[in-house]
């Protein structure tokens, strides 16, 4: 009989796997990490004065300008919310199938959905120029009618989409955190520990009846965020899709775009599981080498669903017979953006083409460098799909290019430091594995004969 | 705190030994036996008779009322309160206001069943009593409270040392 792989190695008891994982919140932070912190809080500073001056001086600093008029925010906002996508895919979906590897990495992806849909939602309020009035952007009564929003738009939709996801994924989040909430406060040594925990973990005590409405509501939530991740990146790519523009107007963009989210999201995981294996070396009994070489073929399949996308695309063109169709695509390859095209082609098709081979899914080196050509793919993906499509329509006279400035550039790096910064600071207050989930698994590649 | 109950408690360091002092401790016949782990156990649910949890109406109904209130919204704003022509299309544009109808649909069953769970399980608790700060983390207890049918402080003791409770306590939950 094929034996399974065990999902923990070290032979742990119930007390190991408390006492590893809390740790991370018990002890205080080494060298290592503050001065990790130390860079993420500086370039989150760098990131708030970016924001501030183009709040303050207003869009005019940006590179958006006629022909383009969607640029570096629109980009890295569909980058940050693909990525969060990852995470709901990992808590939700794997959690349907079963896929019982899911429970040691589970936590932090969920973690990074919501930091990464955090980071995402500060972008279209920055686009929209004047974001001390991005309320209107919901309907609420007010004395000018009440003049409504117009539900017709996709834009607003994806206020709804976004602003439900963002809720959705935060309670999820913290329901699976609150019976490892509890363990915490019921290890805290000191009245304060003990009260913020206990506080936050809202006095639960896990009796036989607790946990049955709580699974159930752990199952319905998994039920509900798997919908509702597939539209919210539909809805994302209903922004272009909906609109009249060649490169835009295409019916593929919904699973080309969720593709890509869950393609992105999978390099971030590896990136940031990569990080937690070295920062904390008690992990990787945790997180195993297994785990790591699952999320590499999951970022091999999708690298390649978005291939096949980006191919589709080009026969769609052809063969729709549309000249216009036929001169997007062909400027968006040969025109003057084919640097960006053909980065995005080489960091989300070619490069992960690597992993084909065991040794380098296996590899935390080369994972890494992969993860991190994915991420650079999949921000160059939004900003071919964005630029190229804007920059040159029907009429050659209104043709331009999109010039990046300083304040691109600083928002899109500045980005980086906000989601690290909340993501470090993550890993030191909360259980970084759920301690509750993993123990259920401990037996898994132990005991071969006790199957359900 | 004010409302909770005198217990007695046993408490196992596994698992197994735990669900087969339940099966035993359930035959005694405990109406309000009740078992308390770190993580959701395999079959307690069927020794303590705890039935299914009914949330899942609760969410199918909340779901049903965020899909009413999402295309009723939709339709009042767009097509009777203030009716603006935009583009030509029809004021009540239903395959337009789907993604917002569908996105109302999600959030009130998702959060409406969490709301249920909180209720139901009589969260939040302030400071509630612990009956050993173990019990979140490797140990497992069966306890019986006070308004129990067949309460009798001895009995329980003396079979919960039987049954090979490594510890028995008084305590309150």
């Amino acid at each position: 009989m094929i034996k399974r792989a065990p999902l923990i190695l070290g032979n742990k008891s119930l007390k190991d796997i408390t006492d590893d994982i809390c740790e991370m919140v018990e002890t205080p932070p080494n060298g290592k990490f503050l001065a990790l912190l130390g860079v993420s809080k500086l370039l989150f500073l760098f990131y708030i004065f970016i924001m501030g001056a183009i709040v303050w001086y207003g869009m005019g600093l940006m590179g958006v300008n006629s022909p383009v008029g969607w640029g570096t925010d629109i980009v890295t906002f569909v980058f940050w919310i693909g990525i969060g996508h990852a995470g709901t895919l990992i808590s939700a979906v794997l959690f349907l199938f079963r896929q019982k590897w899911r429970t040691s990495i589970a936590r932090t992806a969920e973690a990074m959905t919501v930091f990464a849909v955090m980071t995402a939602g500060l972008f279209p309020l920055l686009h929209t120029g004047r974001p001390w009035i991005s309320y209107w952007l919901f309907p609420y009564p007010n004395q000018r009618g009440p003049l409504w929003v117009n539900f017709r738009s996709p834009l607003l939709w994806d206020v709804f989409a976004v602003s439900t996801y963002a809720t959705v994924s935060i309670v999820f989040w913290y329901i699976g955190l609150v019976p490892d909430l509890a363990t915490v406060r019921d290890r805290a040594k000191n009245k304060i520990r003990k009260a913020v925990y206990g506080a936050l973990s809202l006095g639960w005590r896990g009796t036989a009846r607790h946990w049955n409405h709580y699974e159930m509501v752990y199952m319905l939530l998994a039920g509900l965020a798997t919908p509702l991740v597939l539209s919210v990146h539909s809805i994302v790519s209903f922004d272009f899709a909906v609109a009249n523009l060649p490169g835009w107007h295409t019916t593929i963009f919904p699973p080309y775009f969720v593709a890509g989210a869950i393609f992105s999201g999978f390099g971030m995981v590896v990136t940031l599981m990569v990080i937690i294996r070295e920062a904390v070396p008690k992990f990787k009994d945790y997180i195993t080498m297994d785990h790591m070489e699952n999320m590499n073929k999951i970022i091999l399949t999708t690298g390649m669903l978005v291939g096949y996308a980006y191919g589709s695309e080009f026969f769609i063109a052809w063969y729709s017979g549309s000249k216009y169709e036929v001169f997007a695509f062909t400027n968006r390859a040969f025109g003057p953006y084919w640097w960006a095209y053909w980065t995005m082609v080489t960091c989300n098709v070619v490069i992960p083409q690597v992993f084909w081979f065991k040794a380098v899914r296996r590899s935390i080196p080369a994972m890494f460098v992969v993860s991190i050509f994915v991420n650079i793919g999949m921000w160059f993906e939004r900003f071919v799909i964005t630029v190229t499509s804007l920059h040159r329509d029907f009429l050659p006279s209104s043709w331009g290019m999109f010039h990046f400035t300083f304040y691109d550039l600083g928002a899109i790096f500045g980005s980086f430091g906000m989601f690290f910064t909340f993501f470090l600071i993550y890993t030191r207050v909360l259980p970084a594995i759920s301690i509750a989930e993993v123990k259920p698994v401990l037996h898994v590649g132990y005991e071969e004969d006790d199957h359900e | 705190m004010s409302n909770s109950k005198k217990i007695i408690a046993g408490i196992w360091d596994s698992e197994a030994g735990l669900i087969e002092a339940a099966k035993k401790a359930k035959a005694q016949g405990f109406d309000k036996l009740e078992a308390i782990s770190p993580y959701p156990l395999h079959g307690i649910d069927e020794i303590l008779e705890i039935p299914r949890s009914f949330i899942p109406y609760i969410t199918f109904v909340m779901g049903l009322l965020g899909c009413a209130v999402g295309t009723w919204f939709t339709w009042y704003v767009a097509a009777y309160d203030w009716p603006l022509n935009i583009g030509g299309k029809p004021m009540w544009s239903l395959a337009a206001f789907i993604p917002v109808i569908f996105e109302l649909t999600i959030l009130f069953a998702a959060l409406s069943s969490v709301g249920a769970m909180i209720v139901l399980n009589g969260l939040p608790k302030n400071n509630p009593p612990i009956i050993h700060p173990d019990l979140t983390s490797h140990l497992f207890a069966l306890f019986v409270p006070e308004d129990d049918k067949n309460f009798n402080a001895e009995k329980i003791e003396s079979l919960f040392k039987e049954l090979g409770a490594q510890e028995v306590k008084h305590s309150e939950f």
